[in-house]
């Protein structure tokens, strides 16, 4: 087609079915975000990675070596690192990408327009930072193995379990990420994160196993209202190798999946019902 | 089935209500219109008249209190996605999508829509080409100005061939050459048939674009008609435009009899103004009029009827006061004229 033909063409409009057309704009829709994340893959893994790079040296490495922490606590941490990983990278990604669009750039409005359900195009953000969040996850296996050497134990007969965990971890923190950003105007959403996410990563079982806080009663009927704290009580059971024929303490595998999988309805149905609200007045 | 006017019209209106939650007042107060196929439909109006809510609603992404509207047959409420699909938006602000390249804006934008890989690629690399903006395909926004980035916003709208094309105050803070450049795109577009709906608060852009346009104010549609057909609403519609020239004799002998406070400016004024069948007298601001002695002055006369008397007696108190008289016609009302006419303020108050 030259440049010709198309400016002196009539237009003859062609509907097509809504669902088709919904279908498509949803793929397409993805292609754009795997392009753009793709393209910025190097700042994103550092981004990710350089937390979960210093919990695991200086709490795995430096407190074990001078005698400050156990020489096992390597092993009751990584699970949480793992899940503090996928947890934090997924929360922030949609609530800052989101946050911004919606509040600055506007840069969202081509897809909001684009024809598929306002929903969708929610999931979609979902979905796609839950992915880089698994990423993220699945990146600190090599990490630790490289950081922690021979204190790095992992049992691998759990494989499957513990990839769908990683799975079922990263949609509930997109989804928490989901819902603050549908919420909170850009302005806030550093005093945002201060109020939740320090909170969130310091009680959510993240460097003490759950199974430990009988000490401190309130502490720990208090943690089980943060989803971290399933996410790492479930790495925990599916990481840690049995010592002595004993597997670890942690909380029941099937209360970890009930809690997340709540967490996750949850919050996607508020979320995206918020992200609606948001962007059609 | 659709019989009704929807199937003839591109855009249908009715009663078409907007109230924001916590608002005092309806920012769209009971609306009523078509647009027509093919046609270049101007919204008219100042800040706040509800032109952007009113495209907001027919573009889905703002809800109608009450009232329904359509675009190409399609209710905008009940189908959003069936409506999305005919339409396009070019807004106010730029929401380029900062993460890609220009070529990508335009390529993705209509893979949202569906359109098939190599023929988005074909019309991508036509549009930029026709709108100047090939060599810039693989470059990031960062380095556009505002009209080109305003070109983008316009060639990505045409990717999906839409039926109707919305723009949102299209020409706001484009300098004049890419103003101009818009203009002769939307003509273009009314060639192919392409049904354009415009917001703006500029006259002169809606007088030489609009085939039909909506005044609105407050909410409400004031008047609808072809630019001809508003001026006409304008009641005694004579306008008599002169300007003069004040010899520097006259400038200064006066100005020492009636005291430094008073120019020519204000004595002609008077003069002028106090003649029979003159309602209303306002000065023509322009660079002519500014640029220093001799005073060069402008004058607009409101007229009630007998305007043949007028040019007669304007004339002569030109003459009278000894200055010399450049230029006497009549003017046809503006849309601005309409505008004050309708509502009684002027539009960029």
């Amino acid at each position: 087609m030259s440049a010709g033909s198309l400016a002196t063409q009539k237009l003859e409009f062609h509907a097509r079915n809504n669902a088709r057309a919904a279908l498509t704009a949803f793929l397409a829709i993805v292609r754009r975000d795997l392009l753009v994340t793709r393209r910025e893959a190097i700042t994103l893994a550092v981004q990710m990675l350089a937390q979960p790079l210093f919990f695991l040296f200086v709490f795995g490495k430096v407190l074990p070596t001078i005698g400050a922490a156990s020489p096992g606590f390597s092993t009751l941490l990584l699970p949480g690192v793992v899940a503090l990983t996928v947890f934090v990278t997924t929360l922030q990604g949609p609530s800052v990408e989101l946050a911004r669009d919606l509040g600055f750039t506007r840069e969202i409005e081509d897809r909001l327009l684009a024809p598929l359900p306002i929903a969708l195009v929610a999931v979609e953000k979902l979905l796609l930072s839950a992915m880089r969040g698994f990423l993220a996850g699945a990146l600190v296996f090599p990490l630790a193995y490289w950081v922690l050497g021979d204190s790095y134990q992992v049992r691998t007969d759990l494989l499957g379990v513990l990839i769908s965990l990683m799975v079922l971890v990263a949609l509930v923190g997109a989804a928490v990420g989901l819902v603050l950003a549908a919420v909170a105007p850009i302005q806030l959403l550093p005093l945002i994160f201060a109020l939740v996410l320090t909170p969130l990563v310091f009680t959510g079982c993240t460097f003490y196993p759950w199974a430990s806080l009988g000490a401190i009663k309130w502490f720990q009927v208090l943690t089980l209202f943060n989803p971290l704290t399933y996410a790492a009580e479930g790495m925990r059971y599916t990481m840690i190798p049995p010592a002595h024929g004993l597997a670890p303490r942690t909380l029941g595998i099937g209360w970890v999946v009930l809690a997340l999988s709540g967490a996750f309805i949850l919050c996607l149905g508020g979320g995206v019902r918020l992200f609606h609200r948001r962007v059609v007045s | 089935m659709r019989e009704t006017r929807e199937a003839t019209q591109a855009i249908v209106i009715e009663h078409l209500v907007k109230r924001f939650p916590r608002a005092q007042s309806n920012a769209v107060d009971d609306i009523t219109l078509c647009v027509r196929h093919g046609e270049t439909f101007g919204l008219l109006g100042p800040n706040g008249a509800g032109k952007t809510t009113t495209i907001g609603i027919l573009t889905t992404l703002t809800l109608p209190t009450s009232g329904r509207a359509t675009v190409g047959g399609i209710d905008v409420v009940a189908d959003p996605i069936g409506a999305k699909q005919r339409i396009a938006v070019v807004p106010q602000r730029n929401n380029l999508d900062r993460s890609l390249r220009v070529g990508e804006i335009l390529t993705y934008h209509a893979a949202y829509h569906g359109v098939a890989r190599r023929e988005r690629a074909a019309r991508a690399s036509a549009l930029l080409a026709e709108f100047g903006l090939a060599e810039r395909s693989k470059q990031k926004l960062g380095w556009l100005s505002g009209g080109l980035e305003q070109r983008v916003m316009l060639a990505r709208a045409l990717m999906h061939e839409p039926e109707v094309l919305f723009l949102d105050e299209p020409t706001n803070n484009l300098d004049p050459q890419a103003r101009l450049f818009l203009w002769e795109r939307l003509r273009a577009l009314k060639e192919r048939g392409v049904t354009v709906v415009l917001t703006t608060h500029d006259m002169e852009e809606a007088d030489r674009l609009c085939e039909r346009i909506a005044i609105m104010d407050q909410g409400r549609l004031l008047a609808l008609d072809t630019p001809a057909g508003l001026k006409r609403l304008v009641p005694g519609g004579t306008m008599l435009e002169l300007r003069l020239r004040a010899p520097d004799a006259v400038v200064a002998g006066r100005a020492m009899e009636d005291g430094a406070t008073r120019g020519p400016r204000d004595r002609f004024t008077r003069s002028l103004g106090n003649l029979p069948g003159v309602t209303r007298i306002e000065p023509l601001v322009d660079q002519a009029a500014n640029d220093g002695p001799p005073a060069t002055l402008g004058f607009r006369l409101y007229a009630s009827d007998d305007a043949g008397n007028l040019l007669a007696s304007a004339a002569q108190v030109v003459l009278a006061e000894h200055a010399e008289l450049l230029d006497l016609r009549f003017a046809p009302p503006s849309l601005e004229d309409v505008f004050i006419h309708l509502t009684g303020r002027k539009l960029r108050s």
